[in-house]
């Protein structure tokens, strides 16, 4: 049984990375949250833009996403830092990020006199959880205990063929060792649920996965244009895909052909669940990896075309890059080369092979190119409503 | 860089292949793939970026267009077998929020 090298953490799961998460329980408090993670090693800040003048059913949905974040294995410790009058229920977040277990603390900007006194306490304080963690070693546990997520980004239409084929022959392996396989992009099942939902473990679930695409179609519909543009973008577009119908299908090629076990909601941590799973999400980056991070997921296979260099603060993303010609002009970003499948050098399944031995030593430290050089401060949180 | 032009037909039932090779222009012979490994050859009638697509038959205004068995669109006018297929003669079914504006 393949294994890899993780952190234990109090709750049971096993960590990839051992890093303090400074999170911000609303936007504004983004600044005092990035300046101690500046200042202190072993952290990273959360920089979104959401937690206040929202309605209150998306409240909870940051507070809960924010939670989810906190819990996720490769972060070993947790400072909130709240501004005090937020929409956000920062007390809450405290008190379940505490019955995690892990070391917990919080300071409120307001109380403490402003933001440079913020910064002098909540640097103190990351200080000591950094070092109060730092000693933590790296136990040997089997594959089971991961979860990995998966997204395509920046595709054309190699990803459809090649990269996208890759992480299905990935995810298909994971799924059978008993891991967690997540996937997301709601926007990209238009055209291809009904291949999904025959997929599905019940008739529920399918049609549930109906519902999420119908809900998803139907907020883009509202508006009184052809989706075209925003999705596909200019650049699928560019890159020869036709229509939202023509990347779906191809999009959906990267969750492999394993049974669908259901449907998570957004902010949802995986706790028990096992086997290949959809999470609610958009397409768009800070978005989904934010969701997919909330899940708990130890790391990313990232699917690209045309290019797509992003990572996330606390979770690896393993770029697969499908073109052969952007993986020649961009390799310094690109972790695996997919376009080989393109080229006819290698087959699905040896770049898959490749793929899984990566994964194995990425959750068990090895940096991604992102990672190396610290390109992921892009994250957001996707809401329903209005900024109010 | 090969002699021959390759692109991929995902699907028997698809009416478009793919396109992966530089250089294919207006005139250009083209071996097309299918999923089995059968090969035939077309000439396409304009000039086809990589990862782009082109018609392996005659495709009428109003008719699907598949790719991977599927409907990824309608065509938006006539188009003749070897000719580019886009977003210029290819639309779209899905969040059409302007169909159902005019509607």
């Amino acid at each position: 049984m393949p294994s890899f090298m993780g952190y234990k953490r109090p709750d049971g799961r096993y960590g990839a990375r051992n890093l303090v998460g400074i999170i911000p329980s609303v936007t504004c408090a983004n600044d005092v949250a990035q300046a101690i993670s500046r200042q202190v090693q072993g952290t990273v800040a959360y920089l979104h833009h959401q937690g206040c003048c929202q309605l209150p059913p998306d409240l909870e949905r940051v507070t809960d996403t924010l939670i989810s974040l906190g819990r996720g294995p490769n972060v070993a410790a947790v400072l909130i830092v709240s501004l005090g009058c937020e929409g956000t229920d920062h007390a809450r977040m405290y008190e379940e990020l505490r019955a995690t277990g892990k070391p917990v603390e919080i300071i409120h900007i307001q109380e403490l006199g402003g933001v440079t006194k913020a910064i002098r306490v909540g640097t103190d304080i990351a200080r000591r959880l950094a070092i109060q963690v730092s000693g933590l070693q790296r136990e040997e546990v089997d594959i089971s205990n991961l979860v990995m997520s998966i997204k395509c980004g920046a595709s054309d239409t190699t990803s459809g063929v090649a990269s996208n084929c890759v992480i299905g022959a990935v995810s298909d392996r994971l799924v059978d060792l008993g891991a967690t396989v997540i996937f997301g992009e709601t926007t990209e099942f238009i055209g291809g649920e009904h291949l999904l939902a025959r997929r599905a473990v019940t008739p529920e679930v399918g049609q549930r996965i109906y519902d999420i695409v119908d809900a998803m179609e139907t907020r883009a519909k509202s508006i009184g244009c052809d989706m075209r543009r925003g999705q596909p973008t200019p650049g699928n577009i560019a890159g020869g895909l036709s229509s939202i119908e023509e990347k779906s299908l191809g999009a959906i090629a990267k969750s492999g052909s394993r049974p669908i076990q259901g449907v998570l909601d957004y902010p949802a941590f995986v706790t028990d669940q096992k086997g290949l799973w959809i999470k609610d999400t958009p397409g768009r980056e800070p978005e989904i990896l934010t969701g997919m991070a909330a899940t708990g997921a130890q790391l990313m296979c990232f699917s690209t075309g045309l290019g797509a260099p992003q990572g996330f603060p606390s979770m690896p993303v393993i770029k697969i890059c499908g073109n052969p010609h952007t993986f020649a002009r961009m390799e310094e970003d690109m972790d695996v080369n997919a376009g080989l499948v393109i080229t006819g050098e290698k087959s699905i399944d040896e770049v898959a092979d490749e793929v899984f031995a990566k994964i194995l030593r990425v959750a068990s430290g090895e940096m991604t190119k992102n990672e190396a050089i610290g390109y992921f401060s892009a994250i957001d949180i996707h809401c329903l409503g209005p900024v109010i | 860089m090969r002699d021959e032009k390759l692109a991929l037909q995902a699907n028997e039932r698809d009416n478009v292949a793919t396109v992966f090779e530089e250089g294919v222009t207006a005139g250009t012979q083209v071996v097309v793939a299918d999923a089995a490994g059968n090969r035939t050859v077309h000439t396409v009638a304009d000039d086809i970026p990589f990862g782009h697509k082109f018609a392996l038959r005659d495709i009428a205004q109003g008719e699907l267009i598949i790719k991977y068995g599927e409907e990824i669109g309608v065509a938006s006018r006539d188009i003749a077998q070897g000719t580019y297929v886009h977003v210029h003669n290819l639309d779209s079914m899905r969040g059409r929020g302007d169909l159902e504006r005019e509607a």
